[in-house]
């Protein structure tokens, strides 16, 4: 019997935990990712790396294996292409509302 | 609580089933509080199998014998630390492991990736829940834990003496949290391909999980590796099992996925290959599981035959099918973003790599299911061996350990021929400085193949020294910190790169540590008595005397070896080999103390240069007479007990039971008092200790690369994340070193 009521606890327990989302007000309230919000987190994550790549570019040079000339090429174009990121951020970035 | 056990299962399953339906539904209506609730539904089924989990580890830490899997795998007489750990020497235990650390797991990312990759998320949780609520309806309908007996034993059967070993503790739950590491990867790989979203951010997400698996893995099979030295009493340390090898392959698969993640970071490339290798990974750890449980495959370490069989491949084909779908599905949106700039940059080096880790995986993968395909074919099974492996993988290995030498010294995107030259320089001369010494002061030009494989190691050693050292002094000029400092503060601000490298030198180090005790292994099968000697590797092995003692637990013959080199000895060894009384009556009340299970103990002396490995195989045919009279003896004695009034009877038995101890007391000691000759396998063998040594460097190198732990990582995010709102980012200032 004791073991019997503490299934049922544990079963009331579970049942509060899992749908206490669903109880408090309904998904009306509860915003789903919009688009531009998934896209910006891509773009975060490219900017992330793309500032690591940067990072190794330089490392790579300092530990002699980029030539003087590469690493000026390589650093460039990472460069250019960061910046690149950063517009779209920013272009991104105002048509979602704070 | 057998009953509050088996109603937690019960629960686990339908919280799986509705959280599976929450999250799709959530995720294709929109509806985020479904999303919320299915998330929830992963935190009470990792709730649910803690408590489960938690009472069956009680009922065996209380020899609870109405527990059928405590009776039989544990007994009052087994030690508390193996009481606690025997829980997953059980097929029904194992499953509960490997769904509680499933639910551990899922519960961990979800919580790190409740504000990422949110429309990834719910399809992942899906197909976590999927992974749960199949393990979980295993336990419930195939393999329960909490089976019960209404008249349980006074005493259980006891853990397999195989087990009886610490590593043997620790190696099923490292394995299997590499295994439910690895679905987390593969749970958000399908996620995305269902999305259409497959850039970086999810690849960010599942990095780490995907190195921890590795990790995990990768310390499971080299505990499983020490295991095999030390207990199995055969002197190798890796034998191609089948459920060996079920756990190599999704470690290669995830070390080829670590790496070419990188390429896909920094130049959008290669999407289909990672998509393919994240799932392939997936597929192979539960591949890997359903070799141990289903008994498929002949295995000192699978379960013995099983129901499981069908459930498991249903699931693989369910995984496989889903995946190819998938990926061909989103082909368009896998399409790389950019080309390989030149095939002399470590992007190429990457995808070479790739491709023999995938080689060897395949091989690996056809070799061992090669009995299987015979059968299937031709209706007869063929055992093959670890010969059948070795000129694949001895090869592809050797390739392997070069690129781990090459791909630290090569920059990405391109390298001109000046660079290159000075890149290799050092490490080319500290190969050629390793063949030229082994060449003139040793015979290792009698092994080509493990020639290659030292002068390599020293290729990939000097390599790592070399870029560890640039990098230091490139730090240093930097900021003119003491040397220890910049080096510490080098490998802090590169911690993938750098625990990268240290990676690549452990695997050197236990490669070399292969190579050498593979190759240059001096084993004798000797039968010797106290007193004569045998040779080996210009070592005297002899045996002294012999050793034997009796417990209720346990008879074990052992022999005391000295090793001596020329008039100098070295040291004394201890082997034996113990006797587990069996639970069959049938067997004698003497013979079963002779019959049952039993296990080696190992006489090792390990150094860096070689170890010394011995192990006895005592004969008991000389002790038979004495075992079968002494049976004979009890038996007449007992039947004569048993007609007398029962009180009595009792009291005889007690009697009786106390003769028997002395008898088996005897029985030992004429092991020792009487000079019969006794097998042994000598081994000596160079370089073992750096197999261990390796993994440990390796060991530390993961560590480093997966550090910040996802916890700490997160908080670091938030933290960076709230102070970047503060100012807008810029493209870094130069300075990196």
């Amino acid at each position: 019997m004791i073991e019997f009521l503490i299934v049922l606890a544990i079963l009331l327990l579970v049942i509060a935990f899992v749908s206490a989302p669903l109880r408090r007000g309904g998904g009306a309230h509860m915003q789903a990712p919009s688009s531009s919000a998934s896209q910006l987190e891509e773009l975060e994550a490219a900017r992330e790396a793309k500032y690591r790549e940067i990072r190794d570019a330089e490392l790579d040079h300092r530990t002699g294996k980029l030539s003087d000339e590469d690493y000026q090429a390589i650093d460039g174009s990472l460069r250019a292409e960061a910046v690149e990121i950063l517009r779209e951020l920013d272009r991104i970035g105002e048509r979602i509302p704070s | 609580m057998a009953l509050i056990g088996r109603a937690l299962l019960i629960l686990g399953l339908l919280v799986c089933l509705y959280g599976i339906a929450a999250s799709v539904y959530g995720a294709r209506s929109g509806r985020q509080d479904f999303v919320v609730s299915g998330r929830r539904a992963v935190y009470a089924l990792a709730a649910l199998m803690t408590a489960a989990f938690a009472i069956l580890e009680a009922a065996f830490l209380r020899s609870d014998f109405s527990f059928n899997v405590v009776a039989a795998h544990s007994s009052t007489t087994t030690p508390t630390f193996y009481k606690g750990a025997a829980v997953w020497s059980s097929q029904e235990g194992s499953l509960l492991l490997w769904v509680w650390l499933l639910s551990l797991w899922s519960s961990l990312v979800l919580v790190l990736t409740r504000k990422r990759v949110r429309e990834i998320v719910p399809y992942a949780t899906a197909v976590l829940l999927g992974f749960g609520g199949f393990f979980t309806s295993l336990t419930v309908f195939f393999a329960n834990p909490f089976g019960t007996s209404a008249t349980p034993p006074p005493e259980g059967a006891g853990l397999d003496p195989l087990l009886l070993h610490p590593s043997m503790m620790i190696h099923p739950p490292m394995l299997y949290s590499g295994y439910t590491l690895l679905t987390i990867p593969f749970a958000f790989a399908i996620g995305a391909l269902i999305t259409g979203r497959l850039g970086g951010d999810w690849l960010a997400v599942t990095r780490r999980f995907a190195l921890g698996a590795w990790l995990f893995l990768g310390i499971g099979i080299v505990l499983g590796a020490r295991w095999s030295y030390t207990e199995l009493g055969w002197g190798g340390y890796w034998a191609w099992d089948p459920v060996e090898n079920a756990a190599l392959m999704p470690w290669l698969c995830a070390t080829a996925f670590i790496h070419s993640i990188m390429i896909q970071e920094k130049r959008g490339m290669l999407k289909v290959w990672n998509a393919s290798l994240v799932l392939s990974s997936g597929v192979l750890a539960i591949l890997g599981t359903f070799l141990v449980r289903s008994g498929i495959l002949e295995s000192i370490h699978a379960f013995g035959a099983s129901t499981l069989g069908v459930p498991f491949v249903t699931l693989i084909a369910a995984m496989v099918a889903s995946s190819v779908g998938l990926v061909i599905w989103r082909r368009e949106r896998l399409r790389s973003e950019a080309r390989l700039d030149s095939l002399l940059s470590r992007e190429a080096v990457f995808l070479f790599q790739n491709m023999v880790l995938v080689a060897m995986v395949f091989v690996i993968f056809w070799v061992t299911f090669f009995p299987l395909i015979s059968e299937a074919i031709t209706g007869t099974k063929v055992s093959v061996g670890p010969p059948a492996f070795r000129p694949f993988i001895v090869p592809l290995a050797l390739v392997l350990v070069a690129l781990a030498g090459i791909g630290p010294i090569i920059a990405w995107r391109r390298v001109t021929a000046a660079n290159l030259t000075r890149s290799f320089s050092f490490p080319v001369a500290s190969a050629a400085l390793t063949l030229t010494v082994l060449l003139i002061a040793s015979d290792a030009s009698a092994r080509p193949l493990a020639l290659a494989m030292f002068v390599l190691g020293a290729f990939v050693l000097g390599t790592v020294t070399q870029e560890l050292w640039r990098g230091t002094a490139a730090r240093r000029a930097m900021t003119h910190d003491p040397l220890p400092v910049a080096f510490v503060q080098l490998v802090r601000r590169n911690r993938r790169r750098y625990g990268g490298y240290i990676v690549h030198a452990g695997l050197a180090a236990l490669l070399i540590g292969v190579a050498a005790s593979s190759s240059f292994q001096h084993s004798r099968d000797v039968s010797l008595q106290p007193g004569q000697s045998a040779r080996v590797d210009g070592l005297t092995i002899r045996y002294v005397r012999a050793t034997a003692s009796a417990t209720a637990q346990k008879i074990s013959f052992g022999a005391l070896l000295s090793v001596s080199q020329g008039r100098r000895h070295l040291m004394t060894l201890v082997t034996s080999r113990g006797y587990y009384p069996a639970q069959d009556a049938s067997l004698g009340p003497i013979g079963r103390f002779f019959n049952g299970a039993s296990d080696s103990n190992v006489g090792l002396s390990a150094g860096a240069w070689h170890d010394i490995w011995t192990v006895i195989h005592p004969d008991l045919t000389p002790l038979q007479p004495l075992i079968s009279q002494g049976d004979r003896v009890f038996q007449s004695a007992m039947a004569a007990e048993a007609s007398l009034p029962a009180a009595q009877a009792r009291q005889g038995l007690g009697r009786l039971w106390q003769f028997r101890d002395i008898a088996i007391s005897e029985i030992t000691t004429r092991f020792v008092t009487h000079p019969w000759p006794v097998e042994f396998l000598l081994i000596v063998s160079p370089l073992v200790t750096w197999i261990w040594v390796g993994a440990i460097i390796i060991a530390i190198g993961g560590l480093i690369a997966l550090w910040p732990f996802p916890m700490f990582a997160w908080r670091r995010v938030r933290a960076v994340s709230r102070a970047k709102r503060a100012a807008p980012p810029r493209v870094p200032a130069r300075e990196t070193a």
